[in-house]
């Protein structure tokens, strides 16, 4: 039936079409406007940038408008070494943190798909409940427990551990610990995915033939569970890069990641453009991972997994 | 009828028979013995207390029902279950701590178990590495391995770029690499189509005879195991209703139990001892007229039911006791028309030889 198929064609394409309207409107237009303003200059106005484009002044106005955009902010994000170690930091961070998560989060996850049926289920509650509470206050209690008198300085004083309290608050440590508690569920949820598909009876066969358990482990169960390993991956590592909450309540002062730089620039110095270009530097360093991250999931549709 | 070499057709069933003479592998010298095994899972008993010999360069089959328990009992043997109760002896060592990768028996798994990351050579290497034998020795013995399942052009594929029978094939060469003591085979064609399937029961038996290693293999289909056996066993909860040959068993059923679950049968009860008479329809002749000479081997009664089915046409016959027998018939002839019809009066009679009284 042709005009039957037509129209069913017709709304399929609608139906494509509302994510990438969606995508259109609230991601790539935004993303556009932020790049036109890293392309203007500060000024002492409302908006606080040049040139502003006026459609009223017609299509002069318009070219007028487009002689005066500049690259003078990447310029100085060039020049500067404090946006060169800003980023730094935040990649060394992120790619620290998404190790320390791995470490932690792939035992994690092996051990709820061995759990029995049952407890599975409570188990993924277990790992989804933090997210009831509000982020915000979730790394305010942090700094409740990591404070000179908080609740660690006090169990590791009574255990005998330490004698004085440790410093934990506005160093590394405490960024790390933030992010990695609050990361943890975007590592877990992903690799229990492909863990518990795992076939059990593989390591079965493995171990059938002559492979011992903790050798099946590193070949069949590490292999199969990349899938997992890469999502979790950079589910973590993509937004723990423009991470601006946990360095800023956790962290010290000294070295700054770059979502906090973003946000010096933008609100302590209200220069708009100068922050635009540091947001889309970042994109662009970002591109590469979430590259590789869409490349691999529409390899792993294809392959029907 | 097409010759199916050494196979004969009997009852619909076909049957391995021995290959130099009667009791071929009854002098072999012992290979596998479980002694009195047991396994439970909480309160179900899934194997009781079971006795059990296989012989060297037997193709052994487990038969029986779902749930009779003959997964778990070759489970055992390859080490995935221990058993509660009882020993399995393994060249007269005790498998007890023995754990499965250490077991010198392979397994084919029903649902193959192929690694899905790794190529069909890798698939069939990944055993002999774990020996960490020498490179050029593993790659000699996969190159073997392929060219016995004839799949050399397929070294480089995926599992999944393979059809089912290939799949299964590099499940059976993977198995055999580590030239196995015993290679325990799960329900190995249970994914096939029909036709694939008898094609390679019959493959099966050859690669067992040529390579001269101990299969077992595990079945539901009593078709496949008398048609790959030297000698099988037919499981009933948990416990060996009777072992023996093919023909053994087929013959000489030693239960109704196991009578009704190998190939069909007539069971008759006898008035006088309380037992059964088992007769095979095959063995059951049909006629008009009474036999002359013929005394208590013969029955007459009303054909109820006909069905043709090419090679031979099964008679359903009630007795005037209200036993319902059937007959089954082989058409040696292109007849036009049957020569009984609905409503007949025959007779049915059978050598005195051809039944098999049963006490249980």
């Amino acid at each position: 039936m042709r005009p039957g198929n037509d129209r069913r064609t017709w709304g399929a394409r609608l139906i494509i079409l509302v994510p990438f309207a969606w995508l259109a409107g609230l991601f790539l237009v935004p993303a556009l406007i932020v790049f036109k303003i890293s392309l203007s200059q500060t000024a002492l106005a409302q908006p606080p940038y040049t040139p502003v484009f006026d459609l009223s002044a017609g299509w002069e106005g318009l070219r007028r408008a487009l002689a005066e955009l500049s690259l003078d902010n990447y310029v100085a994000l060039a020049s500067d070494a404090l946006y060169a170690a800003s980023y730094l930091k935040s990649l060394q961070v992120a790619a620290i943190s998404t190790l320390l998560l791995l470490l932690i989060g792939y035992p994690i996850a092996y051990a709820m798909a061995r759990a029995p049926r049952g407890a599975r289920a409570v188990l993924l509650v277990l790992v989804i409940l933090p997210f009831w509470t509000a982020f915000l206050i979730r790394v305010y209690a942090w700094i409740n427990i990591l404070q000179h008198d908080g609740l660690l300085n006090q169990a590791l004083l009574a255990l005998g551990i330490v004698d004085v309290p440790v410093v934990w608050l506005a160093s590394d440590t405490a960024v790390y610990i933030g992010l990695v508690y609050s990361y943890l569920p975007f590592m877990v949820l992903p690799l229990y995915a492909t863990l518990e598909k795992l076939d059990e009876t593989l390591l079965e066969a493995a171990a059938d033939l002559g492979s011992p358990p903790w050798k099946a482990f590193w070949q069949i169960t590490v292999p199969l569970s990349r899938p997992g390993i890469l999502a979790g991956a950079l589910l973590c590592f993509i937004p723990i890069v423009g991470e601006f909450v946990v360095p800023d309540l956790l962290g010290s002062s000294t070295t700054l990641m770059v979502g906090q730089t973003l946000w010096t620039e933008f609100f302590s110095n209200r220069d708009w453009p100068l922050a635009s270009a540091v947001a889309i530097v970042m994109l662009v360093l970002l591109v590469g991972p979430i590259v590789i991250y869409q490349s691999y999931q529409s390899r792993a549709l294809a392959s029907g997994r | 009828m097409p010759s199916v070499g050494a196979w004969r057709t009997q009852g619909g069933l076909r049957m391995k028979e021995p290959a130099n003479g009667v009791g071929r592998s009854t002098d072999k010298p012992l290979l596998l013995r479980l002694e009195n095994v047991r396994k439970r899972f909480g309160d179900f008993t899934a194997v009781d207390r079971l006795s059990l010999d296989i012989r060297h360069d037997e193709f052994f089959a487990l038969l029986g029902p779902s749930g009779c328990g003959k997964s778990t009992l070759m489970r055992m043997v390859a080490g995935f279950e221990i058993p509660s109760e009882g020993r399995i002896l393994l060249d007269g060592v005790d498998l007890a701590d023995t754990p499965p990768h250490l077991r010198p028996v392979n397994m084919m798994f029903q649902s193959y178990a192929l690694f899905p990351h790794m190529t069909v050579e890798r698939n069939i290497a990944f055993g002999l590495k774990q020996e960490r034998l020498p490179k050029d020795a593993i790659r000699a013995r996969v190159a073997e391995m392929l060219a016995l399942v004839q799949l050399a052009p397929f070294a480089d594929r995926r599992p999944d770029m393979l059809s089912g029978g290939q799949r299964q094939r590099v499940a059976l060469a993977r198995a055999l690499a580590k030239r196995p003591k015993v290679l325990l085979l799960d329900e190995p064609m249970a994914a096939l189509d029909k036709k694939l399937r008898e094609e390679t029961q019959f493959e099966l038996v050859e690669l067992q005879r040529r390579l001269g290693t101990t299969f077992v293999i595990v079945t539901h289909d009593q078709e496949e195991a008398m048609t790959v056996a030297d000698r099988m066993a037919v499981m009933e909860h948990g416990r060996i209703a009777q072992t023996g040959t093919p023909v053994e068993i087929y013959e000489h059923p030693n239960s109704r139990y196991v009578a009704t679950f190998i190939g069909d049968v007539n069971l008759i009860q006898d008035g006088r001892s309380g037992g059964w008479l088992a007769l095979r329809p095959e063995k059951l002749r049909i006629a008009r007229e009474p036999p002359a000479g013929a005394g208590n081997n013969a029955v007459s009664g009303i054909v109820t039911e006909i069905g043709y089915l090419g090679d031979m046409s099964v008679y359903k016959v009630r007795t005037a006791d209200g036993l319902v027998l059937k007959a089954a018939v082989p058409n040696v002839t292109r007849v036009r028309a049957r020569p009984f019809s609905h409503g007949d009066q025959v007779w049915l009679c059978w050598e005195p030889e051809a039944a098999v009284s049963l006490t249980r």
